[in-house]
C-alpha cells in the first residue's frame, strides 16, 4: 500500500504533463478547425491509381451512362 | 460510354438541375458527368486536371456553383489595397488573409490544400473549413497575391481578402479558452473520480484515517486549477450579474462551486467533515461541455449566416482627381476606395459595384438598384442622375463624379437606422431566466434559515448541512432544462432548413400573430424568368427555337434580363452583337441555314429593324419583342415568379390564425397580382425602409408581435425593429447579420412548421422546468435535515439532469 504515496504523485505528474502538452496543441492552432480534421483520415492519396469504377458511384451523385 | 444526357440530370458539381439541351460533359474517374453550366464544367476540368478527381469521392455535400463572371484579381496586387488584410513578414514573404467563397464540406479544404501546394513560392498556407479562411505565406518575388487568387477561382472558390481580422481574432481567442477551460475540467474530473471511488469505497468498508486523509489531499490539488481556471467564467459572469443587480443562474453556480470546494478544503485541512471535491469538478465540466457546444454552435451559425462579405468594392478605377488639374483625365488607374475625395471621377465597368455614391457625368446603363428599393428591374441611369454605392453597374460603362464616400453614402445611412432599429427592439424576457431568479433568491434564502437554526440545534454541523443543502439544491437541471430543449430544437430547425442566429427567436416564435413578408426576392424568387412565350401568327418558328435564338442574342451580356434566357442556350452562336442601352440588344445569327439580323428589346426598337406594318398592343407587365430583318416573331414576358413554397406557405398560417400582410418597396401593381395570387388580404407597395419600419411599429403598439421575412437592404431595418425577423438565405449579408435567424433552404413552408416547433419547444420547457424544481423541493427538506450523505446528493444531481435533456431530445426527432 505504501506504493500509493509514490504511485499517486507520479500519476497526478503525468496528468500534468498531458494537460501541458493538449494546452500546447490548443494555442499552436490544431485544434481551430475541427471538421477538416475529423475528414482528413479519408483523405487517401494514393487511392487514384486503384480501380476507380466503384468508387465513383459511392458518392451516389446521379451519372450518365 | 456514349453520353447520352437526359433533361432530369442533377449538376455532378454543384447538384442544381442540368439544363435541357446544354452539352458541358467531364470525364471524371473514367466516367462522363454532366455538369449545368460552362462554370461547373470550367471547375471540374480544372479539378480533373490537376489530378484531384478524388475530391468527388471526399466531399460530403455538393459544390457551390462558381460565379459565371471571371474574377479580376490584379487590383489586389497594389501595396494600398493590400495593407488592410496582408501582413509582411521577414524579406519578401508576405502572409495574406483570404475569405472563401464555396466551401461546403472538409473535402473541399483537402482540394485547396492541393492545389496550392503545386505553386512556386507559397511557403505555407492553413485552410479553415470551419471559418471559411485561407491563411497563405507567399513570397512576393516569386508569385502575385492575384495568381494565387485565379488558382483558386480556377477550382471554383472566389477570394477576397478578410477585412474582419481583429474579429476573427477574438473568436480564435474564445474558442481556444473554451477548449483548455474544458479539457483541464475534464482531466480532473476524471482524476478526482477515480480518487473519490476509493474515498468512497473506504467510506463504506472502512479505511485508515492516514488514507482518508491523503486522498483527500490528492482530490484538493486536483480539483483546485479546476475550479480557478476552468470555472473562472461562472464566476466572473456571476460577479457581473450581481454588480448589475441582478440574480443570474450564474449565482448559485458559482456559490455551489466556491461553496463546496471552500468548504471541502477546510473539511481536508482539519480532517473532519464531508468532501465533494468530485462533485465540484464534475458540475463544471458538464456545464462547460454545455456552454462549448453552445459557442461551437453560435461560431459556425456565423459563418453559414453570411461570412461578413463585403457589400463595399475594395477598389475603383481614378480617372480624374478634384483639386488641381480639375476636370484633367488619365488612364483609369485602381486605387483603393478609401483614398477617393469628393469631386474625383470615377469608372465603374458593367458587371461591378458602384464604390460610392456619386452623379453620372458621361455614359448611360442600366443600374440594379435592388439593394436600395426592392426592385429587381434595373433603373436606367444618364448624365446628371445619382447612384448609390452598393448598387450594381448593369450594361455599360459610367464615369461617376464622387458625392459621398464611406460613412455618408445612403448604404450607411440605412446601417445607422438599423442601429436605432434594433435598439428599440421589444426583448422578450426568458421564463428561465424571470423563473431562476426567484429560485436562485430561494435557494439562497432557504440555505441561510438552514445555516441559523442548525448554529443553534448543532453548531459543528451548521456548515455541512447548508453545503449539502447548495449541492442538492445545485441548479443542474434547472440550468440545463432551458439551453437543452432550445438545442434540441435549433438543430431540428437547422436541419430542415431554417438557421436560428438569435436565442430569443425560439421562445418567441411560438406567438408570434402577425406576419410581414417582402415581395422581391422573399416571396418571389428575385430574378427574372420567362413566365410566358407570345408566338405571332406570322412566325414558324417553335417556341424552344424562338427561345434559343433570343438565348444567344444575350449570351455573355451581364444583364439581369438575359440570366432569364440561359437555361434555354442551345448552342448557338451570335455574330456582331451589339447592347444598345436601354433599347435591347441586336446581332447575326445563322439559324436553319439562313443568316437573319435579330434584335430582342423594347417593341419599338426591335420594330425599327424590319420595315413591317405591326403595331405593337399595349400589355401588362414586362414584355421584350423578338424581330428579324424580316418581320416581329415572337413576345416574351418577363416575371419574377413567385416562390413554390409560398403558397403553401400563407395557407398554412393562415390555418394557425396568423394575420398576413405583404409590405414591399416595389412600386408596380405586381404586388396587388402577387397578394391576389396567394390569398393576402393586406398589401402595400412602395413602401421606403422608414414606412415599412412605421408599420411595424404600429402592429407592435397594438401588441402585435411581428415575424418579418426579407431579403434587401431595404429590408434591414425593419428585420431589426421586428420582434423576430427571418432573412432569405441569398439575403445581403447585412439583412443576414441583422435577421434572427436564416432560412436557408429558401423553402417558405419551413416557418409555420417553425412556429409549431416553438410551440412544443415551450411546453418541453415548462414540463423541465417543473421537474426540476419537483426534484429540488423534494430534496431540499431531506438535505436541510442533514439526511442526505453526498453520494446519493451526487446521484441525485446526475438523475435529475438526465431527465431533463432526454426529455429534450424529445424535440430533436
Amino acid at each position: 500500500m505504501d506504493s500509493l504515496y509514490f504511485l499517486i504523485p507520479l500519476a497526478l505528474i503525468l496528468t500534468g504533463l498531458a494537460i501541458k502538452c493538449l494546452f500546447w496543441a490548443v494555442n499552436s492552432g490544431q485544434y481551430d478547425d475541427l471538421d477538416t480534421e475529423a475528414h482528413r483520415i479519408l483523405f487517401d492519396e494514393d487511392l487514384i491509381k486503384t480501380k476507380p469504377e466503384k468508387s465513383a458511384s459511392a458518392t451516389s451523385k446521379p451519372h450518365s451512362k | 460510354m456514349n453520353a447520352a444526357i437526359s433533361s432530369s440530370l442533377d449538376c455532378y458539381h454543384c447538384s442544381l438541375p442540368v439544363p435541357a439541351n446544354s452539352d458541358y460533359p467531364v470525364e471524371i474517374n473514367g466516367h462522363t458527368h454532366s455538369m449545368c453550366c460552362p462554370g461547373c464544367q470550367a471547375v471540374a476540368m480544372a479539378i480533373v486536371d490537376g489530378g484531384l478527381e478524388n475530391f468527388y469521392r471526399f466531399r460530403t455535400e455538393s459544390s457551390a456553383r462558381p460565379q459565371q463572371k471571371k474574377n479580376d484579381f490584379k487590383v489586389y496586387d497594389l501595396q494600398d489595397v493590400q495593407i488592410d488584410f496582408v501582413l509582411p513578414l521577414e524579406d519578401n514573404l508576405r502572409r495574406a488573409q483570404l475569405l472563401l467563397e464555396g466551401i461546403t464540406c472538409a473535402a473541399c479544404s483537402w482540394l485547396i490544400e492541393h492545389q496550392l501546394k503545386g505553386l512556386q513560392g507559397i511557403s505555407a498556407f492553413r485552410v479553415n473549413a470551419s471559418t471559411h479562411r485561407l491563411s497563405v505565406d507567399f513570397n512576393a518575388d516569386q508569385i502575385l497575391l492575384s495568381q494565387i487568387m485565379d488558382e483558386l477561382d480556377s477550382i471554383g472558390y472566389a477570394a477576397q481578402p478578410a477585412t474582419d481580422d481583429r474579429q476573427q481574432a477574438l473568436l480564435k481567442k474564445e474558442n481556444r479558452t473554451a477548449l483548455m477551460r474544458l479539457s483541464l475540467a475534464g482531466f480532473g474530473m476524471m482524476q478526482v473520480g477515480m480518487v473519490a471511488t476509493a474515498l468512497y469505497a473506504g467510506a463504506i468498508q472502512g479505511m485508515e484515517s492516514q488514507w482518508q486523509y491523503y486522498l483527500r489531499w490528492i482530490s484538493l490539488i486536483i480539483a483546485t486549477p479546476v475550479v480557478l481556471y476552468s470555472a473562472r467564467p461562472f464566476f466572473v459572469a456571476a460577479w457581473r450579474s450581481l454588480k448589475h443587480r441582478s440574480l443570474s443562474m450564474d449565482v448559485p453556480v458559482s456559490l455551489a462551486i466556491a461553496g463546496a470546494y471552500s468548504a471541502s478544503c477546510w473539511a481536508t485541512i482539519t480532517g473532519s467533515g464531508e468532501v465533494y471535491f468530485d462533485s465540484v469538478s464534475m458540475f463544471t465540466f458538464f456545464l462547460l461541455l454545455g456552454r462549448f457546444f453552445e459557442m461551437r454552435a453560435r461560431h459556425s451559425n456565423r459563418m453559414a449566416a453570411g461570412n461578413v462579405a463585403q457589400l463595399m468594392p475594395l477598389s475603383a478605377l481614378l480617372i480624374a482627381q478634384s483639386g488641381h488639374n480639375q476636370g484633367e483625365s488619365f488612364e483609369p488607374r485602381a486605387v483603393p476606395v478609401k483614398s477617393l475625395q469628393l469631386g474625383d471621377r470615377v469608372l465603374v465597368k458593367s458587371g461591378e459595384t458602384l464604390p460610392c455614391d456619386g452623379e453620372v457625368v458621361a455614359g448611360r446603363s442600366a443600374v440594379v438598384e435592388a439593394l436600395l428599393t426592392g426592385e429587381p428591374n434595373p433603373v436606367d441611369k444618364t448624365p446628371g442622375d445619382r447612384v448609390v454605392a452598393g448598387t450594381l453597374n448593369g450594361d455599360s460603362v459610367l464615369e461617376v463624379e464622387v458625392t459621398a464616400i464611406g460613412a455618408q453614402t445612403q448604404l450607411s445611412a440605412i446601417e445607422r437606422l438599423v442601429n436605432d432599429a434594433a435598439q428599440d427592439k421589444p426583448h422578450q424576457a426568458a421564463i428561465a431566466d424571470r423563473l431562476s431568479r426567484y429560485f436562485v433568491a430561494a435557494v439562497l434564502l432557504v440555505s441561510g434559515v438552514v445555516f441559523g437554526v442548525w448554529w443553534q440545534i448543532d453548531a459543528s454541523h451548521a456548515l455541512w448541512v447548508t453545503l449539502s443543502v447548495l449541492v442538492v439544491t445545485c441548479p443542474c437541471a434547472l440550468a440545463l432544462a432551458t439551453p437543452a430543449a432550445l438545442t434540441a430544437a435549433t438543430s431540428w430547425l437547422r436541419r430542415h432548413g431554417l438557421l436560428i442566429t438569435r436565442g430569443h427567436a425560439l421562445e418567441s416564435l411560438g406567438k408570434v400573430t402577425t406576419v410581414v413578408l417582402d415581395k422581391t426576392g422573399t416571396l418571389t424568387l428575385g430574378h427574372l424568368a420567362i413566365a410566358k412565350v407570345d408566338c405571332l401568327p406570322s412566325c414558324e418558328l417553335s417556341n424552344e427555337q424562338l427561345l434559343a435564338v433570343a438565348a444567344a442574342l444575350e449570351f455573355g451580356s451581364s444583364h439581369p434580363i438575359a440570366s432569364a434566357f440561359k437555361p434555354f442556350c442551345m448552342g448557338l452562336k451570335a455574330k456582331e452583337v451589339r447592347h444598345f442601352t436601354a433599347a435591347g440588344v441586336e446581332a447575326s445569327i445563322t439559324f436553319n441555314g439562313n443568316l437573319l439580323t435579330y434584335r430582342l428589346g423594347y417593341p419599338e426598337f426591335s420594330l425599327q429593324l424590319c420595315s413591317s406594318e405591326y403595331t405593337p398592343d399595349q400589355r401588362q407587365g414586362q414584355w421584350l419583342l423578338l424581330a428579324s430583318n424580316q418581320g416581329p416573331l415572337a413576345w416574351f414576358q418577363l416575371s419574377d415568379q413567385p416562390r413554390e413554397s409560398a403558397a403553401p406557405m400563407v395557407a398554412a398560417l393562415q390555418q394557425q390564425g396568423i394575420n398576413i400582410e405583404l409590405l414591399s418597396g416595389d412600386r408596380s401593381s405586381a404586388v396587388a397580382d402577387l397578394a391576389q395570387e396567394l390569398g393576402i388580404a393586406k398589401y402595400r407597395s412602395g413602401a421606403s425602409p422608414e414606412d415599412k419600419l412605421d408599420h411595424i411599429r404600429q402592429l407592435q403598439a397594438r401588441g402585435e408581435l411581428v415575424l418579418m421575412v426579407g431579403d434587401g437592404v431595404n429590408d434591414v431595418p425593419v428585420l431589426s425593429g421586428a420582434d423576430i425577423s427571418v432573412a432569405m438565405a441569398q439575403a445581403t449579408d447585412l439583412a443576414k447579420t441583422r435577421a434572427d435567424s436564416v432560412l436557408l433552404s429558401g423553402d417558405l413552408t419551413i416557418i409555420p412548421r417553425a412556429m409549431h416547433k416553438a410551440r412544443d419547444t415551450r411546453s418541453i420547457i415548462r414540463q423541465n422546468l417543473a421537474w426540476a424544481l419537483a426534484y429540488n423541493v423534494i430534496a431540499l427538506p431531506l438535505a436541510a435535515m442533514g439526511m442526505i450523505p453526498p453520494w446519493a446528493a451526487a446521484i441525485g444531481m446526475s438523475t435529475s439532469s438526465l431527465v431533463v435533456i432526454g426529455n429534450a431530445l424529445r424535440l430533436n426527432r
